[in-house]
């Protein structure tokens, strides 16, 4: 496994070509890039519907360099079991060579319709990097609630801010038994890329999830996307850390949080928890991440990588 | 061997290498059986027990388009689970076969044998191809592959075998070589996913491109027709080949049209000497329907039965006969058509039934009268 | 045979996203050190390094999300308004 340590040695092979439609500064797209650049050949990705795959396969054009395929809204995860089995037993006639087999998946097709798919996956046992770029929201239909919104966040289905927590989705994964469940950001390419690399040499099912922040949905000007994804790791909202067979390493520790107001400030969805009568879902909002903090804290310190 | 245990020897032949399958009654014994053939290694290919038939199909559409023989099998809800996906496997232009072994749909839950599963998809796009008994699932399932792959074709086959009469009744298969059926189906290159020739499957399409995708389905599927002849016709075995519809007792004036295992019933009472005034048309293939042959077929008639295992509640005419109907009036035949609605839920026509009903169609056909009749066989509650 | 399969990898390069720019980044070239942060930030991508090593935007395929100027290290890219 090549280890990546400067942006030249990602330089030169892209896997998604512009003339994509995304929004401008879309945070998936920038996740989805560095994931591709890092990816080892030769890989087939597999996408549900949803942003980016919308944006990056109107026929006749294609966005993608890449081998790819899309089949429905819940089932990538499934898909993905399927070419990857496939690849198999092709190479076992010697009709074909195995190739490796990576999911793209946003946190609608994660973590609520695609859920039922990417837990048979993981249970059995294939050989697939499940990548989810988390724009909490499913986002290519406008903007409404998914089981990754985060507690108090405005979208269309929750006008008055979500009332439930964001599913814990790396701790369900690393239930499964999965050897490397990751979570990334955008704005630290050499730890996204290097966690890709890492998962990729791994047997069996590996997970990264990625915060890719929305200007769209979550309301801040296109220019701050970098900014807003790495606000959410300095404020402890998204911890930067990779489970290894169970086993916890925290690769971003967060000794001096920035207040968590900096990061609700810079997006409109929030707007409404900023004000004085909404003071306690702000508190509620702020336990929530402390608490998951101390968590994965506690769990680096009694299962340590 | 029991229609399940012919499903499941006819794809171990075939050498299939993927095959993604969620039990389901009275499925299950095929699953079981390929596990069995797998784990013991007469059977080379990947099975993966996906958690559930939408799964299934979805993890063989990508196998198929990995470029892998595919194959799965379901019943029922599990077809209706997978209905989204069926109209994404025959867009996506994978050869997957299918054995669909035909039971009722909920509510309310009944696990016995009816068509109402396989006709509540049946603008799928997929071909559907029926077999009366054992023997002919497993001669059916082999020429599917051939079918399926079919450069000219690149569609998803169905066989569907009635569920318990047909998928566990036994009788003895006539089964040919291994080396035979190999031989019979040849490799054939398609379009796969491949990061050293990458491509886009599944984009999406807007409204300027959709409309001609699905014509162009349409056109493809009408077409397979002649290409079942053709593949039929290379088949080893000639009493085995796959035909769009089978006559017997051709002179007789009532033509009765079925599909499926109550086919077998229908003969043995027109065998009697009794009713040799019906003749029976054994329809095989559904999708795409066989206008031509069955008109031919039909259209000296002096009346018309065709008999359905499964309702169009709130429509003129329940699936076979909206086809038949519809068939004949674009051949501007004028026949008086009986449609039979019958064995929904598993409930058998006995003989005796079927000989009650074909008087009934006697004094129906013999009164002139109506051009449309429709007739319930075996319904046991009131009014009709 | 009409299926819904582009064999065309990457061809949605033909399509220009020029017109959805309002403002346009242009890199100062004596501040620029070509250290590929503004590279790596891109959405699209409409950045690259060309054959003296220098890095330059992709005007056909920029949609002036401004992340390159924000990101720059250097504060070497300004976004510029698009003249009519």
């Amino acid at each position: 496994m090549m280890q990546v340590s400067k942006l030249t040695d990602l330089y030169g092979r892209e896997g998604l070509s512009p003339g994509h439609t995304a929004c401008q500064g879309c945070g998936a797209t920038i996740a989805v890039r560095q994931v591709l650049l890092a990816a080892e050949p030769p890989y087939i990705v597999v996408s549900p519907t949803g942003c980016l795959e919308v944006v990056s396969s109107q026929y006749p054009y294609t966005s993608w360099r890449v081998p790819w395929v899309h089949v429905a809204f819940e089932n990538a995860a499934a898909v993905a079991s399927g070419v990857e089995a496939a690849l198999r037993a092709l190479e076992k006639k010697g009709l074909g060579k195995r190739q490796k087999v990576i999911v793209i998946a946003g946190d609608g097709g994660t973590f609520d319709i695609g859920f039922q798919a990417l837990s048979g996956a993981f249970e059995r046992g294939h050989n697939l990097l499940y990548i989810c770029y988390d724009n909490e929201a499913y986002m290519n239909t406008g903007i409404q609630r998914s089981a990754a919104t985060p507690l108090g966040a405005t979208t269309t289905t929750t006008p008055t801010g979500k009332l439930e927590m964001k599913k814990d989705i790396t701790s369900i994964l690393v239930a499964h038994g999965s050897p490397y469940v990751a979570t990334a950001s955008p704005h630290l390419w050499k730890d996204l890329a290097n966690k890709v690399r890492k998962a990729q040499s791994k047997e069996g099912p590996t997970f990264l999830h990625i915060v890719a922040p929305c200007p769209r949905g979550w309301y801040f000007d296109s220019h701050l996307t970098i900014k807003v994804a790495k606000l959410a790791v300095e404020t402890r909202i998204f911890p930067i850390y990779e489970v290894e067979h169970g086993r916890y390493r925290i690769n971003y520790p967060v000794p001096r949080p920035r207040p968590i107001e900096e990061y609700l400030k810079l997006q409109n969805r929030f707007a409404h928890l900023l004000k004085p009568e909404n003071a306690h879902i702000l508190e509620a909002f702020k336990q929530w991440v402390e608490s998951r903090w101390n968590h994965l804290l506690k769990m680096a310190e009694a299962f340590p990588l | 061997m029991t229609g399940n245990d012919a499903a499941a020897y006819a794809v171990k032949q075939s050498d299939v290498d993927f095959i993604s399958a969620y039990p389901i009654t009275p499925q299950t014994i095929i699953v079981e059986r390929l596990s069995e053939y797998v784990a013991s290694g007469e059977l080379h290919a990947e099975f993966v027990a996906t958690e559930s038939e939408h799964s299934a199909l979805s993890a063989c559409v990508g196998a198929s388009l990995a470029g892998a023989r595919a194959f799965t099998s379901t019943s029922s809800q599990g077809l209706a689970l997978m209905h989204e996906i069926l109209y994404v496997a025959s867009g996506l232009r994978c050869p997957i076969v299918m054995a669909i072994v035909n039971r009722a749909l909920s509510a309310p839950l009944n696990i016995h044998g009816d068509h109402s599963d396989v006709m509540g998809s049946r603008d799928a796009g997929w071909i559907q191809i029926f077999a009366e008994n054992p023997q002919e699932v497993y001669h059916y399932l082999i020429q599917s592959f051939r079918l399926a792959e079919h450069p000219d074709v690149l569609l998803p086959v169905g066989v569907n075998l009635d569920g318990f009469t047909v998928s566990h009744s036994s009788e003895p298969v006539e089964v040919l070589e291994d080396s035979v059926v190999k031989e019979y189906l040849p490799r054939n290159e398609r379009p796969r996913l491949d990061y050293y020739s990458p491509a886009t499957f599944g984009a999406f399409a807007l409204p300027t491109h959709y409309f001609e995708f699905k014509v162009e389905q349409d056109k493809t599927l009408r077409k397979a027709g002649e290409v079942l002849d053709e593949v039929a016709a290379h088949y080893p075995s000639p009493e085995g080949r796959l035909r769009k519809i089978d006559k017997f007792n051709e002179d007789g004036r009532i033509a009765v049209i079925i599909m499926g295992g109550t086919t077998g019933t229908l003969r043995y009472a027109i065998k009697s000497l009794r009713f040799r005034d019906f003749s029976l048309i054994s329809l095989k293939l559904f999708s795409p329907f066989p206008s031509r042959e069955l008109v031919e077929a039909v259209s000296d008639a002096d009346a018309v039965v065709v008999m359905d295992r499964s309702m169009s509640p709130g429509a003129p005419l329940h699936p076979l006969a909206s086809n038949v109907a519809t068939s004949l009036y674009e051949a501007g035949v004028s026949v008086n058509l009986i449609s039979v609605v019958y064995g929904l839920g598993g409930r058998e026509p006995t003989i005796k039934m079927v000989l009650e009903m074909f008087e009934k169609v006697r004094e129906i056909a013999r009164g002139g009268g109506k051009r449309l009749s429709r007739l319930f066989l075996g319904y046991q509650g009131d009014g009709l | 045979m009409l299926i819904p399969i582009v064999f065309e990898a990457g061809n949605s390069a033909q399509r220009s996203m020029a017109n959805w720019r309002s403002n346009k980044p242009i890199i100062e070239r004596n501040q620029c050190t070509n250290c590929l942060i503004c590279w790596i930030f891109c959405p699209e991508p409409a950045i690259f390094m060309d054959e003296s090593g220098n890095v330059q935007i992709d005007y056909e395929h920029c949609k002036g999300c401004g992340i390159c100027a924000e990101e720059c290290p250097r504060k070497a890219i300004k976004m510029v308004m698009e003249s009519v």
